[in-house]
């Protein structure tokens, strides 16, 4: 049995070739520069950027160009550009309390100190397509503006940890596990979930979190807060040994508020899931959240009975980066393999018809 | 976390490296054109482009956790007695060269007046501006519930 091991390079490189032209359309279209996709696209930069696990909105734009627009390719595209760089240090953790709020609701407090901020949301809209909005449409009214005075902004997971309602976090000084020195190990500890699934594929953890309100987990969740905004980033660099700002990142936090039910040692009391995700993007912070929380079922001592529950069902399926090449290496040559396939199925195949010839 | 940039004693040179980490090449080559050159400088590491990870706190206060990488660059230089550095997100060369070299004529008692008049504080004023407008913005936004007693 002989198989192909080379040739296709005449093939390959006229499908890039051909590639290319798709990529460019119709070239009596003006052709969209990365500066438009960052600018014009923006929430599809940052799920690239999140999904990438690479913070640069030139980059992730020019992925998405690259990449046609597919998102999880063009994350693939920006992971394999990160890996080619160095690693300077680590910053100090955001401060989100800190954070320039340009969004802020609550769904367990109306009146809350510091109010409700709706900020650039698709919320509230019709989800009517507008059709103006096919062509050039010019530019739109600047948006009105108001007077601020200073409003702090508390968390909401704190007011209910002040009345003893709210399980605090435990803060320690502990350095965090670092997913991309070492893999996944289980029971993994909260910092490394939370890690893997700020990078994880958004639809994965929009799909389970959802079941967990579906009953596929013990969840009663309320949506304490969500924020989003700039937040500085503080860094210290080696050459200097003190702490400055290198510039800022918009994430987007949730604060999901959670039933438990206590146990002995412990009062029945709320407890926390929590979303931090790059740019603006509540739909994946609020699902990370939701299966933060449905993770902490082992520590809180509940019984684990559903797929969001699971540590290492959740964690090694939700990076789409993996998933996919490991889907898709299935379109690369298996020809021995399948052969040996061939000739076992031939021989099962031969043995049943012998063994009904015996038996008729 | 002390002389943190974000808090009230942090130093003069903490403040004015967050103010030229947060302006874009364009915008310093803007401001430098309205004092005299600056003395020459010479590289000494970099301008390099490299990647610092970013971290949150489980519920915004607990544990740290790694969150993702960010790109930065980062240059060291040294200007007659002084060296400058810079480290600021993103992949702008030119950027953190400037702002490298800008970091050590700042530590010169000679140039720092009108550095600061004509680079640092203009830039200063218009990084708030920006602030101060996109806080009006979401001022805008501010959802006024109306209570039961106000629509009797």
């Amino acid at each position: 049995m002989y198989v192909s091991v080379k040739g296709g390079e005449s093939a390959i490189a006229n499908a890039h070739a051909w590639l290319a032209e798709r990529r460019r359309g119709d070239a009596a279209l003006p052709e969209i520069t990365a500066d438009q996709i960052a600018e014009q696209l923006g929430l599809a930069v940052e799920r690239v950027m999140a999904e990438g696990a690479c913070i640069d909105r030139d980059l992730a734009a020019l992925a998405l160009k690259q990449a046609r627009g597919d998102s999880t390719e063009a994350a693939f595209l920006l992971r394999a550009y990160r890996n080619t760089l160095p690693r300077f240090g680590y910053a100090a953790p955001l401060d989100t309390a800190a954070m320039q709020v340009q969004r802020r609701i609550s769904a367990t407090y109306k009146d809350l100190p510091g109010g409700q901020v709706l900020g650039p949301s698709f919320d509230y809209t019709h989800r009517l397509l507008e059709l103006d909005l096919a062509g050039r449409k010019g530019e739109p009214d600047p948006a009105p503006q108001a007077d601020t005075g200073v409003t702090p902004m508390p968390r909401v997971t704190e007011m209910l940890a002040r009345e003893g309602l709210m399980a605090r976090d435990t803060a320690t000084d502990a350095e965090p596990p670092d997913l991309t020195r070492e893999g996944l190990r289980f029971p993994a500890i909260r910092a490394l979930a939370l890690q893997s699934m700020a990078r994880g594929d958004e639809g994965f953890l929009l799909a389970l979190g959802y079941s967990t309100q579906r009953g596929y987990g013990n969840a009663h969740p309320f949506v304490g807060e969500i924020r989003m905004g700039a937040v500085p980033v503080e860094f210290t660099p080696p050459e200097l040994g003190f702490a400055i700002d290198i510039g800022d990142v918009v994430v987007t936090e949730c604060q999901m508020v959670n039933q438990f039910a206590g146990n002995n040692e412990t009062p029945p009391q709320f407890t926390r899931g929590y979303g931090l995700v790059p740019g603006q993007n509540e739909r994946k912070a609020m699902a990370m959240s939701l299966v933060d929380r449905a993770l902490r079922a082992s520590e809180l001592g509940e019984e684990i009975t559903a797929p969001a529950q699971d540590a290492e069902f959740v964690l090694y399926h939700c990076d789409n980066v993996e998933s996919t090449g490991f889907v898709e290496h299935l379109k690369l040559p298996h020809y021995v393999d399948f052969q040996s396939e061939l000739e076992k199925l031939r021989g099962i195949r031969a043995r049943w018809a012998a063994d009904r010839g015996e038996k008729s | 976390m002390t002389n943190a940039p974000t808090s009230p004693d942090r130093t003069d040179r903490q403040i004015w490296m967050s103010v030229l980490a947060r302006a874009s090449a364009e915008a310093l080559r803007e401001h430098l054109a309205d004092v005299p050159p600056l003395p020459a400088h010479r590289r000494l590491k970099g301008p390099d482009t490299g990647l610092v990870m970013l971290r949150g706190r489980a519920g915004g206060d607990g544990t740290a956790f790694n969150l993702m990488e960010a790109t930065v660059t980062r240059c060291t230089v040294s200007m007659g007695e002084h060296m400058g550095h810079a480290t600021v997100m993103g992949r702008d060369l030119a950027q953190a060269e400037l702002a490298a070299a800008i970091d050590a004529a700042l530590q010169n008692p000679e140039l720092r007046d009108a550095l600061m008049a004509s680079v640092v504080e203009p830039l200063a004023a218009s990084q708030d501006s920006a602030r101060a407008e996109t806080a009006r913005k979401a001022e805008a936004t501010r959802v006024n519930f109306f209570t039961m007693a106000t629509m009797r």
